[in-house]
């Protein structure tokens, strides 16, 4: 199943890679002056994105460096705990909105502890919240700053109910297979 | 997101004076900010690569096509977005390349669509509904199949590493529907 999707990627890949230069080649434009004129703007995007990435990168690394996240898990694991979100996980569950290479790693050394590791419900639990949550903070910064809107409105909101939800689920669902 | 970012701060500065370890405050924010520049930096090249492909697709008519024939789909979701517009072709391209888990094709989709939306936004510097809705889809984990989890469960010796595709596509979908029913019924109250 996996290989498929991965086999399917590659090709689709290679469809917009190769295909889009041929349409347009046979549509008579003039593929290499537009590929130039676009990919122009792709140092000025990055450019762009780099004072709210550093905000909230910044922001986070402080959070983070201080040992507050390890403090806040150590204050909620009683709680969460017997809802189905041991304490091994809920670090992660913490640090996923914030930083995916963070929980990632977390991710990897639940993986990694003797005693949990990718078969047990805390690894189980843990790779189904890396799939189904996003780095809402990250994605919001990225697409807000390319365009400059510094007011998201509800988009935190709802992106942040969205992760709350993917969390939930993957208790009810890990709970309901594995627990 | 202002309170975010004073709120993450303000405890950051708390449990740094709490444990006595007050200079870990400091180097994580330094850290945090060279890890900013780093990722914007890293996108510049594939970022212009795809940005050059669309910019060809766009001249040779491809995007409005394909935002014509995403119309069924995306009226219902965008209805502020005119009929096709080259926002709907960006937005159709992000959440394919999302689902596919072509990552580092999705952001420049997604920063183009934004670009597009913009253009449609009477108040700049301030999401439009769309826009918000744009960005509540993305932050529910659109991808089919999460292979970086499978290839690290592989790694670790598990004996069933994609075992966890259905439960997670399953969680992806409540989050989905969350975010998209959240941003819509959040946009009439949030000015």
């Amino acid at each position: 199943m996996r290989h498929v999707f991965e086999l399917a990627s590659g090709y689709i890949l290679l469809l917009l890679l190769v295909g889009i230069p041929l349409y347009g080649f046979a549509k008579g434009v003039k593929v290499y002056e537009a590929f130039v004129e676009g990919a122009k703007e792709g140092f000025a995007v990055a450019v762009r994105i780099i004072p709210f990435l550093v905000a909230i990168l910044a922001a986070v690394g402080a959070f983070r460096g201080a040992g507050a996240m390890d403090a806040l898990a150590r204050v909620l694991a009683p709680v969460t705990g017997p809802l189905g979100l041991p304490a091994e996980v809920l670090p992660m569950a913490l640090v996923r909105p914030l930083s995916g290479s963070g929980s990632l790693g977390l991710l990897g050394n639940i993986f990694a502890t003797p005693g949990l590791g990718p078969d047990s419900y805390a690894g189980r639990l843990g790779s189904i919240l890396q799939g189904s949550t996003e780095t809402t903070f990250y994605v919001l910064s990225v697409y807000c700053g390319s365009v400059g809107v510094v007011k998201y409105r509800h988009a935190l909101a709802a992106g942040l109910l969205a992760d709350a939800t993917g969390l939930v689920a993957s208790i009810c669902i890990a709970r309901a297979l594995w627990g | 997101m202002n309170l975010v970012f004073v709120l993450l701060l303000a405890a950051a500065a708390v449990a740094g004076v709490i444990k006595g370890d007050v200079k870990a405050v400091g180097q994580g924010a330094f850290d945090g900010a060279t890890q900013g520049v780093t990722l914007a930096i890293g996108l510049v090249g594939v970022m212009s690569l795809w940005l050059g492909l669309l910019k060809i697709a766009e001249r040779a008519g491809l995007i409005e096509k394909l935002a014509r024939a995403a119309r069924p789909i995306f009226r219902p979701l965008f209805p502020d977005v005119p009929e096709g517009h080259p926002a709907i072709s960006a937005m159709l391209l992000n959440i394919a390349a999302n689902m596919l888990g072509l990552g580092n094709a999705a952001t420049p989709f997604g920063i183009k669509a934004m670009e597009e939306l913009e253009k449609l936004n009477p108040k700049p510097g301030t999401a439009t509904n769309a826009q918000a809705l744009f960005l509540a889809i993305n932050t529910a984990s659109l991808q089919i199949v999460p292979t970086t989890v499978i290839a690290l469960r592989a790694s670790a010796h598990s004996s069933d590493p994609a075992g966890i595709l259905l439960p997670t596509m399953g969680a992806t979908f409540c989050a989905l529907c969350v975010a998209i029913i959240a941003a819509k019924l959040l946009q009439r109250v949030w000015p």
